[in-house]
């Protein structure tokens, strides 16, 4: 333990690969237990959209989906910037760590603030579900399937529940993109003092799981919420 | 290790080294975690069983005179509450599991101890949210939460104790990952899996639920909250969602849950037979598996809660099917356990009279599981008394027997006491009578049909209820006892030797209570239970010099 990096080496570990393994099969159990707690979100809109298809599709067509797709496209660009981060972290080139870094926080700020204007086009419009929650079929649409006044209304209505599991999950998604900027910041400090190399880069690996972990999350919602209801409009 | 056992001082241990209150409140130490889950564990379970007390007092006579209808919701509702989430779901894993995971794979501490001081301080914040929510009007809608009763019409303490259970899943989380990488990446060389103390194959797959069940009960939770107090309708009926739904998500927790309690007892059985028959433990191979096999299985049952909810009988009979499969691994472990203390020198101290109560009363409970599996038995007795007098035995008479046995075979070692063995075998046969006492009346009172949750019942249900108040007092007597003369020993105990039941794991081998780092030489690896072992006679021989041999009480 007497060599030159033993800080970072926890005392109760023999090695530093006993460190990193267990440092990474921890974030892997971290990671399932993620995929579970979306998992119970992603049951239930599935379980909604196959028993409420027209409605939940009427209701997606109220999506900006250019907005989303250039979120998509933000992501798909950070996780290439932070796959680099990792890279240079085990290669211990500091500037390159901390360059990509940045970028990689740069890109999920604005991620950020697409997903705020998206936000406040939603309460502008009060399809934000609760007691002003305000949706109307389209009489284009009324027309092109028939639909009775009853049907109008409970369509109305499915598409709060649309938009709660919209709100729900795009949300929660937001906020671990909010935990993760979070974290890219308090890793900026250990990356400037230059602590990572070949032994010791698991914090980085890890950030690099969760963050690209967080985008395969938006890679699922942005095709389910936005594109799935699009495209049965307009083929209909 | 080599450089602790240079600095090491027999008179210094985890306990001693450091008594301030700073040294406790910030430690990282595994051992000292496990105390203060522990003393918290101790402290919920008194508040669960003050309500589990109102309840039996309420239902001594037919008529609804002590507590109104409201106030009986609330308590019956509290009574569950604290129990499961602040009580049965973290005592065996954060106390048991905490102290024993690192010494059991010859580790010097768990995977990441600051993860697991932090899980503490989490379970601690849902707990104050729980007596927060208890002060300040409790809650009604029984600990399930359904809805729309819990989004829309309750009008108590709702969202104070879900966001209490939400919290404290990441408190069983944290743990759970902890111990799953401590197993993985932290056993001592030698220590293949295949030796691994049976008690740790419990602990893994309790750990494998908590981590892939306990996010699924968040996230539901979380949707309640949202739709109760930001007005989102995932499960609002008025607008076309589903209530079933939220069923269906609670228990693909809630089903595994029951494991999550029951499983890490299990593992404590196995250590507490093959220890007190003094014999290799009879198909290691299968009790393991068997532990894995039900955190499997555990998973794909949930819906045997439902059947009265109307789903679909083809999804019903597939249900009732795999709920009654996870009878052959359970009786797989029973018939192992059996066989090894078929001809072995059985001695019946206090962990092993909990052991052998352990086995009555968990297989009354695990028949009448299969019972209610029976699709047309289950809709007869349905949220009656019998589906009460089931999972109590399940739960108080599996997983808290488990607990206490543990508590009282590990006793010395996290310790370093002994404590006074006639009270300690008294109050393990108080636990044992009060239970059936309460508990095996109910049985028949809900085969008569007295529903479960209400506060009055017409009079001719009068005698059995009285027995089963009677036996709650018992009950309460036996689990008033060890805190009492546990406390007593902690102090004023006899020293308590290394090994002093002349056992075959690990943590035997190091002094009791341990030094900080755990092991003061590297521990001897030997096959699993092996107590045909030179080492292990030899402390037997060591042990027979210090300990005056104790009589047997009941052979
Ligand atoms: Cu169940």
């Amino acid at each position: 333990m007497a060599n030159g990096h033993s800080t970072t080496l926890h005392h109760h570990f023999e090695s530093y690969d006993q460190q990193r393994n267990a440092s990474s099969l921890g974030m892997w159990f971290f990671l399932a237990q993620e995929v579970m707690f979306f998992g119970g979100l992603f049951t239930a809109y599935m379980i909604y959209r196959t028993q409420n298809g027209l409605d939940f599709a009427v209701a997606s067509s109220h999506l900006n989906i250019p907005l989303g797709a250039l979120n998509t496209a933000i992501l798909i660009a950070s996780s290439f910037t932070m796959a680099m981060a990792v890279k240079k972290s085990v290669l211990a080139q500091r500037k390159a760590i901390v360059g990509y870094l940045i970028l990689t926080l740069i890109l999920g700020c604005g991620f950020l603030v697409v997903k705020y204007f998206e936000y406040a086009e939603k309460f502008e419009h009060n399809t934000v579900p609760g007691s002003s929650f305000e949706f109307h079929v389209e009489p284009e649409l009324i027309a092109q399937y028939d639909l009775s006044p009853e049907r109008v209304v409970t369509m109305e209505k499915r598409a709060e529940i649309f938009f709660s599991l919209y709100f729900m999950m795009t949300g929660l998604h937001a906020l671990h993109m909010v935990i993760g900027v979070g974290i890219g910041i308090w890793l900026m400090f250990p990356a400037m003092a230059g602590k990572f190399n070949m032994d010791y880069h698991n914090p980085v690996e890890n950030f690099g799981l969760y963050w690209h972990f967080v985008d395969l999350v938006w890679i699922f919602l942005f095709p389910l919420l936005y594109l799935l209801g699009g495209n049965a409009l307009a083929g209909g | 290790m080599s450089a602790h056992a240079e600095s090491y001082d027999p008179n210094v241990n985890y306990l001693n080294r450091d008594w301030s209150l700073k040294s406790w409140l910030l430690t990282l130490d595994h051992k000292r975690i496990a105390w203060l889950y522990l003393i918290s564990v101790s402290v919920f379970f008194a508040i669960g069983g003050f309500f589990a007390m109102l309840i039996r007092m309420e239902l001594l006579t037919p008529q609804g005179d002590l507590l109104s209808p409201d106030t009986y919701n609330r308590v019956f509702t509290q009574h569950g509450v604290v129990m499961i989430f602040l009580f049965l779901i973290p005592s065996i894993p954060a106390v048991l599991g905490n102290f024993l995971v690192p010494l059991m794979v010859g580790a010097v501490d768990v995977a990441f101890p600051r993860l697991n001081l932090l899980s503490w301080y989490i379970y601690t914040v849902a707990g104050i949210l729980v007596i927060l929510a208890l002060i300040t009007g409790g809650v009604d809608t029984g600990w399930t939460f359904y809805t729309p009763l819990s989004s829309t019409y309750a009008n108590s303490q709702v969202m104070l104790v879900a966001i209490a259970v939400f919290v404290n899943g990441f408190a069983s989380i944290l743990t759970g990952l902890n111990f799953l990488v401590t197993i993985h990446t932290m056993r001592a060389k030698n220590l293949t899996w295949g030796k691994l103390p049976l008690f740790i194959w419990a602990m893994y797959a309790t750990s494998l639920i908590n981590v892939l069940g306990t996010p699924v009960v968040a996230i539901t939770l979380l949707m309640a909250g949202a739709e109760r107090v930001l007005g989102l309708g995932i499960f609002d009926p008025a607008l076309g969602g589903d209530p079933i739904l939220f069923q269906h998500l609670f228990w693909f927790y809630s089903h595994p849950a029951v494991y999550i309690m029951i499983l890490p007892a299990f593992g404590v059985i196995s250590e507490l037979i093959a220890a007190f028959s003094r014999k290799k433990i009879f198909g290691y191979t299968f009790i393991a598996a068997s532990s894995v096999g039900i955190a499997i299985l555990g998973f794909i049952v949930w819906a045997h809660h439902m059947f009265t909810t109307g789903m679909s009988a083809y999804a019903a009979t597939v249900f009732s099917a795999l709920t009654m499969l996870i009878a052959v691994p359970t009786a797989v472990k029973v018939i192992n356990w059996t066989a090894t203390m078929y001809q072995g020198s059985v001695s019946w101290e206090t962990p092993m009279l909990y052991a052998v109560g352990f086995l009555g009363l968990f297989l009354i409970g695990g028949l009448t599981g299969v019972m209610l599996a029976t699709l047309g038995l289950d809709i007869h007795v349905h949220d009656t008394y019998f589906v009460v007098a089931h999972f109590h035995y399940v739960m108080v008479g599996g997983a808290i027997m488990g607990f206490l046995g543990g508590i009282h075979y590990w006793w010395p070692k996290m310790t370093g006491r002994l404590y006074n063995g006639s009270i300690s075998k008294v109050s393990a046969i108080l636990v044992f009578v009060g239970f059936n006492l309460t508990f095996f009346p109910q049985f028949l009172l809900g085969y008569m049909g007295m529903p479960r949750r209400y506060h009055a019942y017409p009079e001719e249900f009068q005698a059995l209820n009285v027995f089963s108040t009677a036996g709650a007092t018992v009950l309460g007597l036996g689990y008033i006892l060890p805190a009492f003369y546990l406390t007593y020993s902690l102090f004023k105990g006899e020293k308590a030797p290394a090994n002093p039941w002349g056992a075959m794991s690990i943590e035997w081998q190091t002094p009791s209570p341990p030094p900080l780092h755990n092991f003061v030489t590297p521990p001897v690896i030997t096959e699993p239970y092996d107590y045909e072992h030179e080492l292990i006679k030899e402390q037997i021989a060591e042990l027979k010099k210090h300990v005056k041999p104790q009589e047997v009480p009941l052979g």
